[in-house]
C-alpha cells in the first residue's frame, strides 16, 4: 500500500540543487481549519505504450520502457501452473520451477548462483496456480549476461538428483514448520475444507507431504517438457533497454527454443460447487494467543465480468484501512491488528475470504462481527459511502505502478489471463462507472450468507463452547494432520 | 500497518549501498533537494521527481522507544497509533477516510530511535495531507481522550499477540533485547512493549509524551513527487508556521552497552524445530566497522555460495535456514546469526561450525571475486531503491532517515562510498574486533515436550 516511481536520474552525475528564494516569514493569515481542504481535479496517470514482437521462434515479447533508472525487470511467464498437475502429482509445477536454478546447462547449482549474483543481478523461480515463472532484475549495464544466464536456466535445467532430494527435504520440512504457525495453517486449512482435497485448489501449489514423496526427476522433466515451450510463454521486459537493443538480444539466448510436439491440452479446472450449507471448521492450536478467523466461499474466475464492481465491493468491505471489516475488528471493538477481506481469482473461480487474527477470548465475538459485516454488506451502501471507495479505489490505482517489478507483474497477469491492452488504462474510468445498484447485485450475488465456510485456528479448549454458543452453523473440529494431508 | 519494525531496520541499511561500476568507472549518486527551516524549529527537505502525479508527506519524530520512561515500555509505539485517531480540527477516523476518499494511503512505524510517518497520494491531495499532518502536530491533545487511548491500546495488544506471541520464536526476539543490553539501557527493552506496561499507560502519560517530543522542533519533514518546490513551501509555511516551538528535548545518552562475558539462555517455544541465535553488541549507524558488518553478513548468509548457508544448508544439510544481518542503530547496533536446525540436528555442533567459519573470516580477508560479488550486489540493491520515492523506506524516507543521522538529507553518495572504500582486509579486521566468541549472547529455543 505504498506510493510511487521515481523519475530522478540516479547512476548519473546529477547534482542540482536549486536553492530556492526564502520567502519571508511571519505576516501571515492563519490557515482556515474549519474544514479540511478539498483535492483538487486527479492528476492523470499516462502509461507508455506496451511495444510488442515475437522472435523467430515464435516467442512473444512485451517491451515497456522505463529510463528512470539502469535497472531492467525481465520475466519470462510460462503459461501453465500448478493447477496443470496431474492427480497425485500435486507440487510438480512448483518443484519443476524451484530447481531450475539448481542447475543447468550444465552448470552446478552454486556456479548458476554465483555468476547471478556477481552481476549484481537477482533472479528467483515459481509457480503459482495459474503460470509458472523466471523472473531476473539486473543492471542496465549487465542485460545481455543476465539473460544468458536465464535462458540457461528456463531453457535447460539438468534438474540433477541430488538437488532435488535437498530440496524435497527442505520442503517437506517447511510442511513441518507450518504446524507451528497458526496464519500458515489458517491458510492452509480453509483451501482445503472449502475444496476438499481432490480440487487443485484444496491444495497450496507446493503440494503435500505425500505428494512431494511420489516426485522424482522423470516427472519433473516431463512437466518442464510439456509445458516450457516458445508457444506457451511471454517474455516480459521493462526499464532501461529499447525494443531495438532487446530484439538481438532475446534473439541470441531464447531464439534457438524449440517446442516438441503439439501443445498438450491444458487439464479442465473443474468449476468447484458452493459448499451445500454453513459450516464451521474448529483447528487446534493449543495456546495460541489469538484465533485466526477465515470466513469465506468459492469465489469467481479472473475472466468475470464483474471484476471492477467486484473490487469496489471488496475494498469496502475489507480492501483498505477504512474498510468496514477493519473499521469493525479494529478500530471500534479491538479484538484485531487487522481484519481483511479478499477475492483470489484464478482461471478457475478461486476462493473469496474475509480473515484476521483476534485474542482468544473474543473469538466468537469477533466471528459475530463477521457475520454482522457479511450481512450488511448485502444490503444498499449509501452513496457517499460508495463514493469514498469508488476514489480510493480509483486513485490509489497509479501506487500499483511504481517500480519496474511491479509494472512486469501487471504485465504479467494481462498476458495469464489474456487480458485486453486498456484493462489499465480503462480501470479507473470503470471504477468511476460503478453505481449503488452494481454493488448490491454482486454482493447478494456472490456472498452466500447461508453457504459460508469458517475456519478457526486457534486454542479449541478456549474457544469451542463460545463458538458453538454463537449458534452460527454447525461446528466440527478437524485435526491439523486432516488438512496437510 | 502502524507496524513495529524495529526487525527490518537493518535489512534497510543493508539495501543502501553503492551505484554500478560502468563502463567509465563509479557514477556518482545525487538526488536534488532544497531545504529550510522555520521559525519554530521544523526542518523542512523538498525533494522534486515528477514521473508520476504522486506526492509523499514523510515526517520524523526524533523519538523511540529508547526515551521510553521505566514502566512505560511500548508507549512511543502507542503513541504513534494515536497520532491516526483525529485532531482538533480532525474528527475520529476522518484522518484515514479523507485521505482514503482522495486515493492517499498512510502509515507509520516506531523503532528505538525514531517515530515515522508517511502519507502517499496523488499530487491534487498535497494541500490536504499538509492540513492532516500539522493538525497532529500542533493541536493533537485538542480532542485527545481516555476512550481514544484505550481502543489503541486493545489494537496494540493485538499487534503483540499477532507479531509475537503467536508467532513462532516470536517470545525469543522479545527476549533477545534484554540479553544484549543492561538493565536501564534505552534499549533493552522491546519497541513492542510488555503487556502490563501497555496496560499502564493513560490519558496523562499521552499528555506528557506529545508536550515532550511532539514539537516541530524535534521534527523533520519531507516532501518528495511531483511537486511545485515554490507553492509547496507555501503551503508548509501556510500550515506549520503557526506551530508554537516546544522546549528544547534532550538527546538520550546512556554510557556505552558492553557485553564482557557469554551470556547463555535457553527457552522453549511451540515450534517444530530448534533454533539457534547469536548476538554482538557492535558499532552504531555509520560509524566505523558499520558498513564492514554489513558486508559481513552477506558473507555469511546471503545467497547460495555464502558462507554459513553453504555449509550448513546446502552442503551438511543440517540446518533448515540461516540468516545474518547488521542491525544499525544509533546508539549502538546488534549483529545477529540465525540458524534453524533441521529436526534431530545438533544446535551444539551448528554453533561449533558458525564459529569455524566466523574465525575463518576474521583469520583470512575474503577472496576477492567473494567480495566483488557481495559489493556489486550491494550496488544493485541501491539503484533498486531509487525506483519509489514514498512509502516506507522509499527515498524520502531515506533522505530523512540521512538528514537526522548526517544533517545531509542527500547522503546517498556518502553512504555508497563507505561500501567502495572497504577493503578485504577491513572485512577480517572488523570480524576479529567485533564478533568476539567470549563476548556475546547465545540464546536457544527448543521445542516444547509434546504433551
Amino acid at each position: 500500500m505504498t506510493g510511487v516511481r521515481s523519475r530522478s536520474r540516479w547512476g548519473r552525475t546529477f547534482a542540482a540543487l536549486a536553492l530556492l528564494a526564502s520567502t519571508p516569514l511571519g505576516a501571515q493569515q492563519a490557515p482556515d481549519r474549519s474544514k479540511p481542504p478539498a483535492p483538487g481535479p486527479a492528476p492523470m496517470l499516462t502509461l507508455p505504450a506496451i511495444q510488442k514482437f515475437a522472435l523467430g521462434n515464435g516467442l512473444r515479447v512485451w517491451v515497456l520502457e522505463q529510463h528512470e533508472v539502469p535497472i531492467v525487470q525481465a520475466n519470462l511467464v510460462v503459461l501453465s501452473g500448478a493447477s496443470a498437475d496431474v492427480p497425485g502429482q500435486f507440487g510438480a509445477a512448483s518443484l519443476t520451477a524451484a530447481m531450475l536454478d539448481e542447475g543447468a546447462a550444465g552448470k552446478a547449482a552454486l556456479a548458476l548462483a554465483d555468476e547471478v549474483e556477481f552481476l549484481g543481478a537477482q533472479l528467483s523461480t515459481s509457480a503459482s496456480f495459474d503460470a509458472s515463472a523466471v523472473r531476473l532484475s539486473t543492471p542496465a549495464a549487465k542485460l545481455n549476461e543476465a539473460l544468458g544466464l536465464m535462458a540457461q536456466v528456463a531453457l535447460t535445467p539438468d534438474f540433477p538428483t541430488q538437488e532435488l532430494e535437498r530440496l524435497r527435504t527442505e520442503r517437506l520440512t517447511a510442511l513441518l514448520q507450518a504446524r507451528d504457525d497458526a496464519a500458515t495453517l489458517s491458510s492452509i486449512a480453509f483451501p482445503r475444507l472449502l475444496y476438499g482435497p481432490e480440487h487443485r485448489y484444496g491444495t497450496s501449489a507446493g503440494g503435500t507431504e505425500s505428494s512431494l514423496k511420489t516426485l522424482g526427476v522423470g516427472e519433473l522433466r516431463g512437466f518442464h517438457r510439456a509445458h516450457y515451450r516458445p508457444d506457451n510463454a511471454v517474455l516480459i521486459v521493462v526499464g532501461d533497454v529499447t525494443p531495438g537493443t532487446l530484439r538481438p538480444l532475446a534473439e541470441a539466448r531464447f531464439g534457438s527454443w524449440k517446442a516438441e510436439g503439439p501443445m498438450p491440452a491444458a487439464l479442465p479446472i473443474r468449476q468447484s460447487p458452493q459448499p451445500g450449507k454453513r459450516q464451521i471448521y474448529i483447528v487446534d492450536k493449543p495456546g495460541a494467543a489469538q484465533s485466526q478467523i477465515r470466513v469465506g466461499l468459492v469465489g469467481v474466475p479472473r475472466s468475470t465480468s464483474d471484476y471492477i464492481a467486484l473490487d469496489v465491493m471488496n475494498t469496502l468491505l475489507g480492501g483498505s484501512f477504512t474498510s468496514r471489516l477493519n473499521t469493525n475488528l479494529r478500530e471500534q471493538h479491538g479484538y484485531a491488528y487487522g481484519a481483511f477481506s479478499r477475492f483470489d481469482m484464478r482461471r478457475a473461480a478461486g476462493p473469496f475470504s474475509a480473515y484476521a487474527g483476534v485474542q482468544t477470548d473474543k473469538t466468537a465475538d469477533a466471528l459475530k462481527e463477521f457475520f454482522n459485516e457479511l450481512t450488511a454488506v448485502v444490503k444498499p451502501v449509501p452513496v457517499d459511502e460508495l463514493e469514498r471507495f469508488k476514489n480510493y479505489t480509483a486513485l490509489s490505482f497509479a501506487g500499483e505502478f511504481e517500480t519496474t517489478g511491479q509494472l512486469a507483474g501487471k504485465l504479467e497477469e494481462m498476458a495469464v489471463y489474456a487480458l485486453p491492452d486498456d484493462v489499465f488504462s480503462g480501470y479507473v474510468g470503470a471504477v468511476q462507472k460503478i453505481a449503488p445498484g452494481d454493488v448490491l447485485r454482486v454482493a447478494k450475488q456472490y456472498l452466500l450468507l447461508d453457504r459460508l465456510v469458517v475456519t478457526i485456528v486457534g486454542d479449541r479448549a478456549s474457544i469451542e463452547a463460545p463458538v458453538r454458543a454463537t449458534n452460527l452453523g454447525p461446528v466440527t473440529v478437524v485435526p491439523v494432520a486432516d488438512v496437510m494431508k | 500497518m502502524r507496524s513495529t519494525i524495529r526487525a527490518l531496520v537493518a535489512a534497510a541499511i543493508v539495501a543502501v549501498a553503492a551505484a554500478p561500476a560502468g563502463a567509465q568507472g563509479p557514477a556518482r549518486l545525487a538526488v536534488p533537494y532544497t531545504e529550510f527551516t522555520l521559525a519554530n524549529g521544523l526542518h523542512v527537505i523538498l525533494h522534486r521527481d515528477a514521473s508520476v502525479p504522486i506526492v509523499t508527506v514523510n515526517v520524523w519524530y526524533h523519538v523511540g522507544s529508547g526515551s521510553e520512561k521505566p514502566g512505560r515500555t511500548g508507549f512511543a509505539h502507542l503513541f504513534e497509533h494515536l497520532m491516526f485517531e483525529g485532531s482538533k480540527n480532525v474528527p475520529e477516523g476522518s484522518f484515514d477516510t479523507w485521505l482514503e476518499g482522495a486515493g492517499a494511503n498512510n502509515n507509520g512505524s516506531t523503532t528505538v530511535d525514531r517515530t515515522n510517518y508517511y502519507i502517499d497520494g496523488p499530487s491534487s491531495a498535497l494541500d490536504l495531507m499538509l492540513f492532516l499532518e500539522s493538525d497532529r502536530m500542533g493541536y493533537l491533545l485538542d480532542t485527545m481522550t481516555p476512550a481514544r487511548v484505550d481502543g489503541q491500546r486493545d489494537v496494540v495488544k493485538n499487534e503483540r499477540r499477532q507479531s509475537y506471541e503467536n508467532r513462532p520464536y516470536g517470545m525469543a526476539e522479545l527476549e533477545l533485547d534484554a540479553m544484549l543490553f543492561p538493565p536501564g539501557h534505552p534499549y533493552s527493552w522491546s519497541t513492542i512493549g510488555s503487556m502490563e506496561d501497555l496496560t499502564a499507560a493513560s490519558h496523562e502519560d499521552v499528555q506528557e509524551f506529545f508536550r515532550t517530543y511532539y514539537a516541530p522542533n524535534n521534527a523533520s519533514l519531507v516532501i518528495g513527487g511531483d511537486i511545485d518546490p515554490v507553492k509547496t513551501r507555501a503551503m508548509v509555511e501556510k500550515w506549520f508556521n503557526e506551530i508554537p516551538r516546544g522546549k528544547p528535548v534532550m538527546p538520550v545518552a546512556p554510557p556505552a552497552a558492553m557485553l564482557t562475558g557469554v551470556t547463555k539462555k535457553s527457552m522453549t517455544d511451540r515450534v517444530q524445530l530448534p533454533r539457534l541465535y547469536l548476538g554482538w553488541l557492535t558499532p552504531g549507524t555509520y560509524r566505523p566497522g558499520d558498513a564492514a558488518l554489513d558486508v559481513v553478513s552477506s558473507l555469511l548468509a546471503g545467497g547460495k555460495n555464502s558462507r554459513l548457508y553453504k555449509r550448513l544448508v546446502y552442503d551438511l544439510q543440517i540446518a533448515q535456514d540461516v540468516s545474518a544481518y547488521q542491525q544499525s542503530q544509533a546508539l549502538g547496533s546488534v549483529f545477529m546469526v540465525v540458524v534453524t536446525a533441521r529436526p534431530g540436528k545438533d544446535l551444539g555442533e551448528i554453533r561449533t561450525i558458525v564459529d569455524e567459519e566466523i574465525d575463518r573470516l576474521a583469520g583470512a580477508p575474503p577472496e576477492a571475486r567473494e567480495m566483488e560479488r557481495v559489493r556489486n550486489q550491494i550496488e544493485a540493491s541501491f539503484l533498486r531503491r531509487a525506483e519509489r520515492v514514498g512509502g516506507m523506506y522509499g527515498k524520502a524516507d531515506l533522505m530523512n532517515a540521512y538528514y537526522t543521522a548526517t544533517g545531509t538529507p542527500d547522503y546517498f553518495e556518502e553512504d555508497m562510498a563507505r561500501y567502495r572504500a572497504l577493503d578485504p582486509a577491513d572485512i577480517s579486521s572488523a570480524v576479529g574486533t567485533f564478533l568476539p566468541r567470549d563476548r556475546r549472547v547465545e540464546l536457544t529455543v527448543m521445542p516444547e515436550a509434546k504433551k
